[in-house]
């Protein structure tokens, strides 16, 4: 027997090493029992095992529109880069000397030996043109967000969405294994009816981590989030706000910092920011954008950040060199503007479409008028895409996976209006469009299907 | 190769394994934990033999027993240190998370604070701050160690140095030019015009051709006639029907392996697979249990298991090639045979096989000769042997097919940049001619000549003779920093892991070889160890040394 004497700290100890010993061994001994009943006991019927393979049946991909060299004249209005930064020779001279010096890839991830002096600089330059206390970039568009989302949101944590959000943040959403409420599209009287409800229910309370997830200019609509309201209510309600900016920097605002700066909202009103490259910035990749407090926990446990090789230093010279540009010449972002007015102007007059997409927003999107089914639509729409593509103009049909999609939009054609469109190119679409439908599109005398 | 087909025996033609939909919707749900095992009718047998199921008692349910005397399944030579050191380790992490403690109660910590958040929830795990603050801390100065040249056989360091117990770093201003052991460049790719690479005129083509990056995603505005060559080359390198190519090589993963497997899966995962394969297999919703790392017969004792369940539509294996940790090579051969004599199917991540192992650098297949055949997905990545980024997946034409139709990756994430693409398609096309075959050589004579020198020098290695990643025990944290610490002095950069990428008493330092590396940077760096060894006292292994050296 052990007599436990407060005063004998030798006792004590004796008492938690004993205790120790106790429960290591339960542990173990129980998890080898778990591990036996997974042995086959099956010596009744044999086993009739018809594996399914991996890959059932052949599909059929609709084949992708091939591009050429930038020296073709084809007029692109589908690949986003809304600045025209991608045909820029500074910018492609700087970034192949930063090859020579540096090679193609950086052969390691930020932690073993893959920062490079390069990624510091984007880093740096980035927070001072955004803002922020610090920003931490990584190597694909894709990954960022979807890497970002479940480093702060785990499993009992509640999650406030848009509905409209693009497929990176659902992916983001499913790595995270919160508690997911979808809200409809820019609807911020749904959303604050939904907090009201999730607070009334106890779900939103102080000890449990609630987010706010919304897009700056929305990708499957084109449209602006009221982000203003959306401030408001996440205050009233506690909510952590991660804002995706990845089509919204270099467009908004007047110098290009993003929504926040065209609204005016206070920048650390925002949790996160999250940029990509590969939109205004014309190359490969992302950043994230906060506080020391927020951005430092990515570089520990993002894990598209850590167990990833960095971004290739010729690509993060590039953006380098395309920010020097945005900074020197604030001006393009207004050109940049009026274009995108000029083509909402445009597609206004368009016969057999509708469009959706604010005046600000670069991103339209171009829909059927007929009423058919999605699968019609999005080959009509693809037979009109082929059609103009002959004809010197590229348009990207927006590619959705349908049954993986959460609310999967309509099909349409994605337009993005760049900075170096003119009036004479947007009559050219207009037409092309009309006759593209007159010539493949669905007859009149299609039947609506069931 | 015969004698060993008849260590099992073919489940069935292609007839047997195309099934018609079945209803793998009826799952049987799990009752407190038990598995059932006696499920009627669950199964519709097509088999066009006709047998009928014997009625009798089977052994191992009809299943065929395999004999594994007849392939190679060794796991890779993974010495345990001794009992005293196992308790030392823990020992000192005891120590040093007590001195957190007392540190934590008395001291500010000079971390930054969330601001304006007041009534919040707080955003982070108390334990997971303690960690970082308290024990990650004293070894950062290790890691994310900046460099300002190009990652080849040397490399030039960004000193800095820390006056405030490194919460914040200062560059001194000094660069010192190390010997790199640290960086994934295993043929010697990296680095630019007149360094080791020779494929930057067909990148700067490239990129004056078709632009830095195509803003589009590859199903949309984002391929171009390069990416098509480039998925053709990599298909004909491998040996396969076709291949598609991604911008990201842990995109790879997490963007594929959904598109691939569903809930109805079961996958049996090795211990040490990597972060990529992890999400890939969470974000699939796909069932996983985890095999012992290489172990093949707990593979299949997990196999048999699982098959005796009765309700798995399908099983995969994934394994790694090359574990970037252990520094094992796959028991590939027998993961094979085990494949064929159950009906599994196998995904192969090559991230570090690819172009380091082999004859002709066609990876551990080609090590463990194997048949690209016999693997239902071969995956591989661009980082490590080719210098570029990316990443590929490569098989028959109707899973790339699949893959495209269903795969994340093809609709929503950007195509790869074109002179990345045209720096993997130099390097594919380098390594099928006589200096490409040169640096693979190379690279196998520096693997072995490292490995035997050390374990002359009587450390802990682990792994395979010709793997190219050798992991150094060290076990404790401590001596992992101060090991780093003191070969960087010495002009050697090498990398130290520990906890959590590793296990708790298991802290070690990885060197990474490369073709590029010459007989004397490897004699320097052997010398630098051997101080080290020395000094901090890290010769643990206790096998007898080799009686005389294997000529090299």
């Amino acid at each position: 027997m052990i007599y436990i004497d407060s005063h004998d700290m030798a006792g004590w100890w004796t008492l938690v090493i004993a205790l120790q010993v106790v429960f290591i061994t339960t542990y173990y001994l129980w998890s080898k029992k778990r591990t036996r009943s997974h042995v086959l006991r099956s010596n009744e019927k044999p086993i009739e095992w018809n594996p399914k393979p991996l890959v059932e049946y052949d599909v059929e991909v609709e084949e992708p529109l091939i591009m050429g060299t930038l020296n073709e004249n084809v007029l692109n209005f589908g690949s986003t880069s809304f600045l025209s930064l991608d045909k820029n020779e500074t910018i492609i001279d700087s970034a192949l000397k930063a090859m020579e010096k540096y090679g193609v890839g950086s052969c390691g991830p930020r932690g073993f030996y893959g920062t490079i002096d390069v990624h510091l600089e984007l880093e740096e330059r980035l927070a001072k043109f955004l803002e922020v206390e610090e920003t931490c970039v990584y190597s694909y568009g894709f990954s960022t967000i979807a890497s970002a989302i479940p480093s702060y949101a785990k499993r009992k944590d509640i999650v406030f969405v848009d509905e409209c959000v693009w497929f990176a943040i659902q992916k983001g959403l499913d790595a995270s294994r919160s508690k997911i409420c979808y809200f409809k599209h820019n609807d911020m009287n749904d959303l604050e009816r939904q907090l009201l409800e999730a607070s009334e229910k106890k779900e939103l309370n102080s000890r449990r981590r609630a987010f706010l997830i919304v897009e700056a200019i929305y990708l499957n609509t084109g449209k602006m989030c009221p982000l203003v309201r959306a401030v408001e209510l996440a205050r009233k309600f506690k909510l952590r706000i991660i804002l995706d900016e990845s089509l919204s920097i270099g467009v908004l605002g007047k110098h290009g910092r993003g929504i926040t700066e065209y609204l005016n909202i206070p920048r650390d009103e925002i949790d996160l920011i999250v940029g990509s490259l590969e939109h205004s910035f014309a190359t490969i990749g992302g950043f994230c954008a906060g506080t020391h407090f927020i951005v430092e926990h990515q570089r520990l446990s993002g894990l598209g950040y850590c167990f990833s090789a960095s971004l290739p230093p010729m690509l993060t010279q590039a953006a380098i060199s395309a920010l020097d540009i945005l900074e020197e010449k604030p001006s393009i972002i207004e050109e940049l503007n009026d274009r995108s007015k000029m083509m909402n102007k445009a597609l206004a007059k368009l016969d057999h479409y509708r469009y959706s997409g604010d005046e600000i927003s670069p991103i339209k999107h171009v829909y059927l008028k007929d009423d058919l089914t999605d699968r019609l639509k999005h080959s009509y729409l693809r037979n009109i895409a082929a059609y103009c593509f002959e004809k010197g103009v590229a348009f990207a049909v927006s590619a959705y996976l349908r049954d993986v999609e959460h609310n999967c939009p309509e099909p349409s054609i994605r337009l993005v209006a760049s900075r170096k469109i003119d009036n004479e190119n947007l009559n050219l679409i207009c037409t092309l469009l009309e006759t593209a439908y007159k010539e493949v599109g669905p007859k009149p005398d299609l039947q609506p299907v069931q | 190769m015969a004698a060993k087909k008849n260590g099992f025996v073919d489940i069935g033609d292609g007839d047997s394994l195309k099934t018609t939909k079945k209803s793998y919707e009826q799952d049987e749900k799990l009752i407190n934990g038990k598995i059932k095992d006696r499920k009627n009718g669950y199964m519709k047998s097509t088999q066009s033999n006709g047998s009928t199921p014997k009625m009798t008692q089977v052994e191992g349910g009809g299943l065929p027993k395999i004999d594994w005397s007849k392939y190679d399944t060794f796991p890779g030579s993974f010495e345990k240190c001794s009992l005293l050191t196992a308790v030392l380790t823990h020992v000192g992490l005891y120590v040093l998370m007590f001195l957190g403690f007392v540190n934590q109660l008395i001291f500010k910590p000079k971390a930054a604070t969330e601001k304006n958040r007041e009534g919040y929830a707080p955003l982070y795990d108390p334990f997971e701050q303690f960690f970082s603050r308290y024990v990650y801390r004293r070894v950062r100065h290790c890691f994310n160690r900046p460099i300002c040249s190009a990652p080849g056989a040397e490399v030039v360091l960004k000193e800095w140095e820390s006056t405030d117990h490194n919460w914040t770093f200062k560059f001194t201003g000094v660069e010192r030019r190390c010997v790199n052991l640290g960086s994934y460049n295993y043929l010697g790719f990296a680095g630019g015009e007149g360094a080791e690479g020779g494929c930057a005129r067909a990148v700067a083509d490239a990129v004056r051709r078709y632009g830095m990056a195509q803003g589009s995603s590859r199903a949309e505005l984002g391929t171009t006639p390069l990416h098509l060559e480039l998925e053709r080359a990599v298909a004909d390198f491998l040996g396969v029907e076709d291949a598609i190519v991604f911008g990201m090589g842990f995109a790879t993963n997490t963007l594929s392996i959904p598109g691939l497997i569903g809930p109805g899966t079961l996958v049996l995962s090795d211990e040490n697979n990597h972060a990529s394969l992890i999400l890939g297999l969470r974000l699939s919703r796909a069932t996983v249990r985890v095999f012992r790392h290489n172990d093949v017969r707990h593979a299949e004792e997990l196999a048999r298991a699982a098959l005796a369940e009765r309700r798995w539509a399908n099983v995969l294996l994934v394994v790694e090639g090359v574990y970037s940790m252990e520094g094992s090579v796959a028991a590939l051969e027998g993961l094979v045979a085990l494949k064929q004599a159950l009906g599994l199917h196998l995904y192969v991540d090559e991230a570090h096989s690819v172009g380091a192992l082999g004859s002709t650098g066609r990876g551990a297949l080609q090590r463990c000769r194997v048949l690209a055949a016999h693997v239902d997905v071969l995956m591989g990545t661009f980082t490590k042997s080719f210098g570029a980024a990316g990443g590929y997946i490569a098989g028959p034409r109707r899973l790339v097919q699949w893959l495209r139709a269903h795969g994340h990756a093809h609709g929503y994430a950007h195509s790869m940049s074109c002179g990345v693409a045209a720096q993997v398609l130099a390097a594919v096309r380098a390594l099928d001619a006589a200096p490409g075959r040169a640096r693979v050589r190379a690279l196998a004579q520096n693997t072995a000549y490292f490995r035997r020198r050390l374990r002359e020098l009587g450390v802990v290695t682990f792994g395979h003779d010709d793997s190219p990643v050798v992991p150094m025990l060290v076990y404790t944290f401590s001596k992992m920093a101060a090991t780093v610490e003191r070969l960087t002095r010495a002009g050697v950069a090498t990398v130290g892991v520990g906890f959590p990428a590793t296990p708790l008493n298991m802290a070690r330092i990885r060197f990474c070889l490369s073709a590029s590396h010459t007989r004397e940077q490897l004699d320097r760096c052997l010398l630098a160890v051997e101080q080290v060894a020395d000094e901090l006292g890290l010769r643990y292994s206790r096998r007898r040394p080799l009686a005389e050296p294997r000529p090299s």
